[in-house]
């Protein structure tokens, strides 16, 4: 097996399913701190119980998935220099900052969430405790930012000549500033908490259709909506700005997830669909001029097709489907927040039936499963360079022996911490059931 | 020149920092899981939730800190260390991942799963031997080139009595540690059995971490006679170092000021480490990788120097605060909060 010969494969494959299983922490870690300030800020303002509530339970849950993603978070830290240390040797030189940076934001988020959590009856007035997530959200938001700046520079490198094979004239801030930063992080942050969002939604629907305290869920599930549908549009927003960003400065990549093979002007839109042989989309909708539209925001504008860049540095065709993946959840997510606002201010009854309970439940996962495909179309679509036009994967890796069995040894890892995330979560909220939880709150005592 | 020798001595300083907060924590996994097994039980057990809990994410970034640190000064390490260290490495982050998910699944969720706490405490010991192989590694001769390709030794490594010596050392330095501070925090509860439980595993780890200490300075005679010779010259650092452990045992044994005790043991590692670190200049991995040539450029250096110094401003009174809340409020550590 190619996984246990080749570590250039293996290596791959091991930082997919690092990356793959790290971010949905790190999605949650960001996401997070942000619904429970809201929430906590609402149960102050308006002191209703039902929401300071929310804040303490999800912080508690909050609690689990931060040290796991602590956890998955060193390891990919340390992994990229054990996988991938002719990439580190170089970006250690230009891109190290952000990195550094990074390390800083996290300390800085770790302490105050320590703080937080161990101190909700420490102080007599309730907005201090409140104040104490602002470094809390605040650094979940930077790690965000500078990881991603780390990506983006390895989409668009700058900052630096190379000549004679050696870099010079390093400017580590103009390496951080690049052409693709702006759309990656505000896509990467708003996604975050577009997911956590649907993520709570998703959960209160489940309990409401359980039948359990309707007026917590259904407060819960309407907030949750909200801020959802909020952050799906403003996602859809940056993703029309990635397409144009892609289009001037990555076109291969956007050639390659819109199975765009000639170079045209008024290009249609390919949506879903199977290839076919000589590369025919089978069974897709084509959409007259919307690639053109979504590259260059004109009907009659022309879009680089993938011909005109040799075979070995075309990017697999395979991220069409993790592209609409991402983008028909997408379109699904903001159509069913949109729906269920509308439906609650209108009273429409649909909305609150049992069927449409579940697709809000579906909701959840599916927004995660977005995430994922997205940050495949972005890594494979990547291929094959790890430092776009500088460096190839194959340079890049490790040229030790013995990857797959570390693929396989960080596997098992993997599926202990999740099925282990899922075990202790349930557990705890069985255990503590709103009921109790309201019950012991509104007797003044604390849990 | 002189920007390397910040670079270093930075990444230094969070390293030593890292074996002193790292050590308290893994030293009282172990301690605990000891306890379990012998049937003392939920004597250490609060202490470990009210302190090790809230601060375990903070040492994990002084660990973070560094790696990432040395990729950044020194970027050449990270491909010769990347290249070498892909199985202790990964290894090393599995005992790390069994460590966290035990703060994550156990203290926060269930109550106390036996066999879970158990090996909590053993990941406390073989983390520390697992990575001091790395300093043993940089010690030269198990490193050697094939087609232009770092490769590690890794029969030269497991025979070499360096390794163990070493690995010897990193258990008795942890337990040590750990003993002495949990002693004077047993003692700021006021918890008496605890106490005296802890003071008693400070002084029998004493003697074996002094002995292993000693004991490698020997054998890097035999292994790598220029930093035997660079540490000699540096007798006096040792010298205070030795000094400082006497007066902390006897401290410790008179049962009199833990918390001097325990910031004369931070003095005592603090003159070994950096004797240790000085005598190693100016190699990172003898003789491949020096902290000169494995340099970044001045550039980088320069920004990394100035986001530490804000860094720092940022973190140190947020650290002030972490440790006011919880390792200094009388209230909080008696339990009663």
């Amino acid at each position: 097996m190619t996984l246990f010969e080749d570590p250039a494969y293996a290596s791959r494959m091991l930082t997919l399913l690092t990356l793959s299983f790290h971010i949905i922490y790190a999605t949650i870690g960001v996401g997070v701190p942000l619904m429970i300030m809201i929430a906590q800020w609402i149960g102050i303002k308006n002191n209703d119980n039902h929401y300071l509530l929310m804040a303490r339970r999800w912080a508690k849950g909050f609690v689990v998935t931060v040290a796991v993603g602590v956890v998955t978070g060193t390891i990919i830290g340390l992994q990229l220099s054990l996988l991938w240390p002719s990439f580190m040797e170089l970006a250690g030189n230009i891109i190290a900052m952000p990195l550094f940076m990074e390390v800083f934001a996290f300390f800085f988020e770790a302490i105050f969430l320590g703080i937080y959590l161990y101190t909700w009856d420490r102080f007599d007035n309730p907005k201090k405790h409140l104040l104490l997530l602002i470094p809390v959200a605040v650094g979940g938001g930077m790690s965000a930012y500078f990881i991603t700046v780390v990506n983006s520079f390895m989409n668009s490198p700058a900052g630096f000549d190379i000549i004679d094979g050696e870099l010079v004239n390093a400017n580590p801030l103009l390496a951080m500033f690049t052409v693709s930063m702006p759309t990656k992080v505000a896509h990467v942050v708003s996604t975050a908490y577009m997911t956590i969002a649907f993520m709570f939604a998703a959960i209160a629907a489940f309990r409401l259709l359980q039948k359990k305290n309707q007026e917590y869920h259904k407060k819960s599930l309407h907030m949750a909506m909200k801020i959802g549908l909020i952050f799906a549009v403003a996602t859809a927003l940056i993703g029309d700005l990635s397409g144009k960003y892609l289009a001037a400065y990555q076109p291969e990549k956007l050639a390659a997830a819109e199975w765009h093979f000639e170079t045209t002007t008024e290009a249609p839109l390919v949506m879903w669909g199977v290839l076919g042989e000589d590369n025919e989309a089978k069974y897709a909708l084509h959409v007259p001029y919307a690639l053109s539209i979504l590259a260059h925001g004109l009907p009659n504008s022309e879009v680089i097709g993938l011909e005109e860049f040799p075979a070995d540095e075309q990017p697999p065709l395979v991220i069409h489907y993790f592209f609409d993946t991402m983008v028909t959840i997408g379109m699904f997510m903001i159509a069913l927040s949109l729906l269920y606002w509308f439906g609650m201010r209108r009273k429409w009854a649909f909305v609150e039936k049992t069927w449409y309970r579940w697709l809000i439940v579906a909701g959840g996962p599916l927004s995660f499963l977005a995430i994922e495909a997205g940050w495949w179309m972005a890594e494979v679509g990547r291929q094959p360079w790890i430092l776009r036009g500088l460096m190839t994967i194959e340079d890049a890796a490790t040229t030790s022996d013995y990857v797959g069995w570390m693929f396989v040894l960080f596997a098992v890892l993997y599926f202990i911490l999740g099925v282990g995330t899922v075990v202790v979560l349930s557990y705890m909220f069985r255990k503590n059931p709103v009921e109790k939880d309201l019950e012991h709150m509104q007797g003044g005592e604390s849990s | 020149m002189i920007l390397e020798i910040v670079g270093i001595s930075v990444l230094w300083l969070f390293l030593f920092g890292y074996i002193i907060v790292g050590s308290i924590d893994y030293g009282a996994g172990f301690f605990n899981a000891y306890s379990i097994v012998t049937g003392k039980q939920h004597i250490l057990s609060k202490i470990i939730q009210r302190y090790l809990s809230p601060v375990w994410e903070v040492t994990n970034v002084f660990f973070v800190f560094f790696f990432v640190g040395i990729v950044g000064f020194f970027p050449q390490s990270a491909y010769y260390f990347g290249t070498i260290l892909l199985i202790p490495g990964s290894l090393a982050l599995i005992l790390l991942a069994i460590r966290g998910s035990y703060y994550a699944f156990e203290s926060y969720g269930k109550q106390g799963h036996k066999g879970y706490a158990i090996m909590y405490g053993l990941s406390g010991l073989l983390i520390p031997a697992s990575l001091s192989i790395v300093l043993t590694i940089s010690e030269g001769g198990f490193v050697f080139m094939e087609d232009g390709n770092p490769v590690l030794d890794y029969s030269a490594l497991f025979y070499s009595p360096l390794t163990w010596s070493i690995v010897v050392l990193s258990i008795a330095a942890v337990l040590y540690i750990s003993a002495v501070f949990l002693t004077w925090y047993a003692n700021e509860t006021g918890d008496k059995d605890a106490t005296n439980l802890m003071r008693k595993y400070a002084l029998s780890w004493s003697v074996p971490l002094i002995i292993a200490a000693s004991g490698i300075i020997v054998e890097l005679y035999f292994h790598n006679e220029t930093h035997f010779e660079n540490l000699l010259s540096l007798w006096w650092m040792f010298a205070i170092s030795f000094v400082l452990w006497i007066s902390t045992v006897v401290l410790i044994w008179k049962r009199r000021n833990y918390g001097t005790a325990f910031w004369l043991l931070t003095g005592q590692f603090a003159f070994a480490f950096f004797g240790y670190g000085v005598a190693h200049y100016p190699y990172l991995l003898y003789p491949l990788v020096s902290i000169h040539e494995g340099f970044t450029n001045p550039a980088m250096a320069i920004s990394l120097i100035v986001v530490f110094i804000l860094g720092m401003a940022l973190l140190i009174p947020s650290l002030y605060l972490l440790l006011k809340l919880f390792l200094f409020d009388k209230n909080y550590i008696k339990g009663k909060k």
